[in-house]
Parts: structure tokens; sequence; C-alpha cells
């Protein structure tokens, strides 16, 4: 005989076996809401980390530039009219950028920053010529800020002297490829002969045709800026943190400092309102499995109400009945939480091989974030033994001697 | 314990329903009775006389509205429902006019439940003690069956049985025979009547039947509550 378990669980588990199609049917019940909350929240999580890392692949989470310039009016006050033009805005360095970069990496949450010189200029080759965005870095700070060498198809990724780095756009359109040359030309008329060293691929065309690297010193010169730089990239984190670290900067330094979540606001709150309706579809889930696992039980407790009287007649204390049905509330929890665990894992790989990025690999990796998946048997759990205490106290209040009458 | 102790003592036992509305009804007016240790005792009477209201007082199961109540020596008005509980658990059997066994249970865990509600989990020893009982009233081969592949005569022998697990000093049974057939009641009774001899536990049985009644040591008679005869 294996009968050996605690009185309360050994009850439990006999009135679960016992109502069989009850126990069944709820059980999946709770294996449904699970399986949907978990690959919901797993696809959800995966997708939005996805398109995350696609935006912030290739640009910096927090970018601090020269304040704007503005026009002041300089007329006396008595004067009547005056038009106020806006200014065109020039290239200008960061004042003073290395103590601002000092200032930044000591901002707790900044993960690395990367001094970058940037304007326009155009790439030239035999009689072509493209408009490009000339990007002048030191490329060990640079890797830091965004993972360039993730992208690289061809050749390696290192500027500094003539080298340079350039899209495979650019490449394509120019005719060139790894050792080649082209002339790259800026609107401060100064001109270079450069090398190319590496080509990489972003994703996006227009990014492919367009950014070139080259080293810091060189920027410097060709874009007439020298010493200086034009900007600041910052990688923090927690990204989604970004936001305040650049307030903060904002308020320190006086610096125009635009996190990604303001030039990406739109993305963000798509991102916002997928997380809001995934947050309500699990409440309505959880509601309806609590309901369900409720309802189960008082049908079970007014089932049992005989067998209730009786135990309490040998003995068992209210306590010990209430035990025994929030027992199987915290079963069914437990149980269908695990079994649906198991059916979402089955859900993201069925899906895994259905849905494909354009270039064929899978649009998510089908695996589960195991603090999601003790998350969701913790709280089935919770709900389950909540759901049980109505029925539960029901039954431990119940007068043996009216329940073993009727 | 001794043999000549008291295991029941009744004084001035009076229970009354809805006092709270306006058609409050008394059903015990001033019950005073005693059984002592080993006795086999019958309470008779007509239907709703308060035989099983007294029998549910003296398990424990309701408290009087008046009156003193000892158990096993215990005055139970001072207990509270903890310990109700444990001295029902402990000094008392039942066994109920339906047998009332747990149906998804086999013969054998029934009889096991009074220990595993006890203990807390169910041991060897009794395992052993079941064994042996559903032996002792006829069922050995039977311990896997569930009640309702059991008859009605076998289904009461199992309460006997479990009734009897821990030993109690008291049994009480509430019209036992009440839904068998006649040689099926003869059995249950002969089986009370043995074990009240060889394990010395008292017993106070509610029966209509006045043979059954005729066997006992005594006989308390109550009519409208209150008790006629002696």
């Amino acid at each position: 005989m294996k009968l050996r378990l605690p009185f309360e669980w050994l009850v439990a588990l006999r009135y679960l076996r016992e109502g069989r199609m009850q126990t069944v049917l709820i059980l999946s019940g709770v294996v449904g809401g699970v399986a949907v909350i978990v690959f919901l929240t797993q696809l959800i999580t995966q997708l939005q980390a996805a398109i995350i890392e696609r935006t912030l692949g290739s640009q910096a989470h927090i970018v601090v530039r020269p304040p704007e310039e503005v026009a002041r009016r300089s007329l006396p006050p008595q004067s009547t009219a005056a038009i106020v033009q806006p200014r065109s805005q020039r290239l200008r360095s960061v004042d003073q950028w290395e103590a601002v970069l000092g200032l930044a990496a000591d901002t707790p949450g900044v993960v690395a920053v990367s001094p970058v010189v940037s304007g326009a200029g155009f790439a030239l080759r035999g009689t072509a010529n493209q408009a490009i965005a000339l990007t002048g870095i030191d490329t060990e700070r640079y890797r830091r800020v965004v993972h360039v060498d993730r992208y690289l198809v061809a050749g390696r990724f290192a500027v500094g002297g003539p080298d340079t780095v350039i899209g495979v756009e650019l490449a394509k359109d120019l005719g060139v490829t790894v050792g080649d040359r082209i002339r790259v030309l800026t609107a401060e008329g100064r001109d270079e002969l450069l090398t190319i060293v590496g080509l990489f691929d972003i994703g996006n065309r227009d990014l492919n045709r367009r950014w070139v690297f080259v080293g810091i010193k060189l920027a410097q010169s060709l874009l007439d800026l020298p010493g200086g730089v034009s900007n600041l990239d910052i990688v923090v984190d927690d990204i989604f943190g970004a936001d305040a670290v650049a307030d903060r900067l904002r308020v320190q330094t006086g610096l125009q400092v635009d996190s990604w979540m303001q030039t990406n606001a739109q993305l963000l709150s798509a991102l916002r309102n997928q997380s809001v309706s995934n947050g309500l579809i699990r409440a309505f889930v959880v509601a309806i499995v609590a309901v369900g696992i409720a309802s189960v039980l008082v049908v079970s407790v007014v089932q049992k109400q005989r067998e209730i009287g009786i135990l309490r007649a040998m003995g068992a204390s209210p306590g010990r009945v209430m035990t025994v049905f929030l027992l199987q509330g915290g079963l069914y929890g437990l149980v269908g939480s695990g079994l649906g665990v198991a059916l979402a894992i089955g859900l993201l790989h069925f899906f895994a091989r259905v849905y494909r990025n354009a270039d064929g690999s899978p649009l998510f990796a089908p695996e589960i974030d195991s603090g999601i998946a003790l998350g969701a048997c913790g709280v089935a759990l919770l709900v389950g033994l909540a759901s049980a205490l109505l029925p539960a106290r029901r039954a431990a209040r119940m007068d043996p001697v009216q329940a073993i009458r009727t | 314990m001794n043999a000549g102790g008291t295991i029941v003592e009744l004084q001035g036992i009076c229970k009354s329903y809805g006092l709270d509305t306006p058609v409050a009804t008394q059903v015990l007016h001033g019950i005073d009775a005693r059984l002592a240790e080993g006795e086999f005792v019958a309470l008779v009477g007509p239907s709703g006389s308060g035989k099983s209201t007294l029998l549910n007082i003296i398990g424990l199961l309701e408290r009087p509205t008046s009156g003193r109540l000892s158990i096993a020596g215990r005055d139970t008005a001072a207990l509270g429902e903890a310990d109700l509980t444990e001295l029902r658990g402990r000094t008392i059997g039942f066994v109920f006019q339906f047998h009332h066994l747990l149906p998804g249970f086999t013969a054998l865990e029934n009889v096991m439940m009074p220990a595993i509600i006890d203990r807390g989990l169910a041991d060897a020893q009794a395992e052993a003690r079941a064994r042996e009982l559903l032996a002792h009233v006829g069922l050995a081969g039977a311990e896997r069956k569930k009640p309702s592949q059991l008859s009605g005569g076998m289904q009461q022998r199992v309460a006997v049985a479990r009734a009897l697990a821990l030993s109690p000093r008291l049994i009480l049974a509430d019209e036992p025979t009440g839904n068998l057939d006649t040689k099926s009641a003869e059995a249950i009774f002969d089986l009370l009547l043995q074990f009240n001899r060889e394990m010395r536990s008292a017993c106070l049985i509610v029966t209509h039947d006045p043979r059954l009644a005729a066997r006992c040591q005594r006989r308390i008679e109550i009519v409208d509550g209150r008790i006629v005869g002696a």
C-alpha cells in the first residue's frame, strides 16, 4: 500500500480523482488560460525585443548635440516691428566635449559613450558620385555603442587614417569593394582619398547607401571641425530608462540631449499599446480561470456536504476541512499551469516554424523565459488558492449535524 | 480507567432551536442521565422525541442550550471548538443510520480514516488495525472494495469497524440497523455487543426495534424531550 499521504492531501487528491469529469474540464480551462498567457507574453516580449533591437541596433540610445542657434532681437525695445528669421544651423562642435564625455560616462546607467563627428559630403569614383553622411568615429568606443561588427558583411570594422567602412548599397552604386579606393568631398571644399576596408549591411537601404565611417581625426579635418565633435552617442543599460538619463544630462550640461524614446515616440507608443492590450487579455483570462475554479469547487462542496459532515464527526477540524479544498484549488492552478507552460512551448515551436522573417530566419526564438514560466505558475497557484478560499470557508463552516442529515 | 467509572454524565440538558426567532421550539427539557464505562444502553422513544438531538449533543456535534455535559470526566462547556473536535475524534465512535462511508475510498481506507485524521497520515499500525477490524466484522478480502461494491449489510459492518478504529471509549449508534433486513440487523447488533464485551466500549444505541432494545443492559426512554423511563 502506498497511501502514506497526509490526511489533507489524501482526501484532496481523492476528491479530484473522484470528480474526474469536473477535474478534466476545469484543468483544461486552466491549461488553456495559462498557455494563452505565456504564449502571448512570450511572443509579444520577443517581437518587441526584436523590434527594439532592430531600431536601436544602428543608433545610440541617447545623442548629445550642441544647442541649436537661435536668432535674438537686437533692436531697441521701443521699435514697432521686426521680422526675426530663424537661423540656419551650421555644423558646430559640442562645447568642451571632453568634459561632457567624462560627465556622461560617470552618470549612473550609462554603459558607453562615443564621440562622433558627422557631416554631409560626397563620395566619388570615376563619373559616379553619391551624397553621403560622413561619420567620424573611434573604432573601439563606437563598437560599444553600435554593434557594427554584427552587420559587417566583408572586410573588418577598423577605421583610422585613410581606412573607411561603407555600406553595401554605396559600394554597389560606386562599383567598389573591399580594397578599392574612393574619393570623399565635403562642402568645406576638402577632399581625401580613402581605402575601403569593410562593408556593412544594417538592413536599411538608405543607411547602407549613406553611411561612411572614417577615423575621427580625418572627419574633423574634412568637416573643418578641428579638435571638435558634432555629437556624443550614449548607450544605457536600461533602454526604457533612457529618458531619465537624458533629462539629467540635459539639466547638467545645458546641451541638446535626445533619447531614442523621444526620436521614436511613435514606435514607443505602439509598443506600449501592445503591452497594455496584452495586460488586459491576461487580466481577463486570469479572472475567467478564477471564476471557473471557484464555481467547480462550490459545486464540489455542495456535493460533498455529507462527507464533510462525516469527516468532522470523525474528528477533522474545520481548518483541516478548509485545507482539503484549498489544496484542490492550488492543485488545479499548479498542475494546470505546468501543463499550460508545456502547451505554450509547443505553440511557440509551431508558430516559430510557420512565421518567418523575409530572410527565412524565424521571426522569434521558440524559447520560454523561465521567469515568465515560473511567474505564470506562481500566479496560477495563487489564483487557484484564492478562488478556493470562498468554497473552502463554506465547507469549513458547515454544521456537521446539518451536513450529515441532508 | 476503572469499569465502574462514568463516561457520559448529563445534568439538566436543555436544547432549543430558533431562539432568535418568534417560533422557538424546545426539543429537550432537562435531561439527567449517566452512562457508565462499558455499559450497553438502548435509547428509545417515538419519532421526534429528541433522541437524535440528544445523541448529537453527547457526540459533541451540537452544544446544549443549557445544562452540564461531561464526557470521560471533562466538562465540555469549558472546551473550545478545537478541543471538542479532538475529544470527539479520540473518545467517540459514530455509527449512523445510513452507513455514511466515504464513497471515494476503499473499505480499508474508510476504516483507517479516523486514525489518519488523528495522526495526520496513514501509518502501518493504522493499516494493521483496520485489516484486523475488517476481518473481525467478517469482511476479510473486501479491503479493496469501494462502498458501492458492497451490500447494505456489508457497508454497515464497515461503518461499525470504522467506529472502532481508535478503540473509542464510547460508541454512539443512531439507528444502526434502521435500513437493514432482520438478519443483517441482528448481525450488526451482535457485532456491537461483541465489541462492547471485548473492548469495554460503552455503547448508546438509538433503536426502534423493541427486540433489540430488550437485549440491551438498560433502556432510556424519552418522550417529548423528557426521560420517562430508565
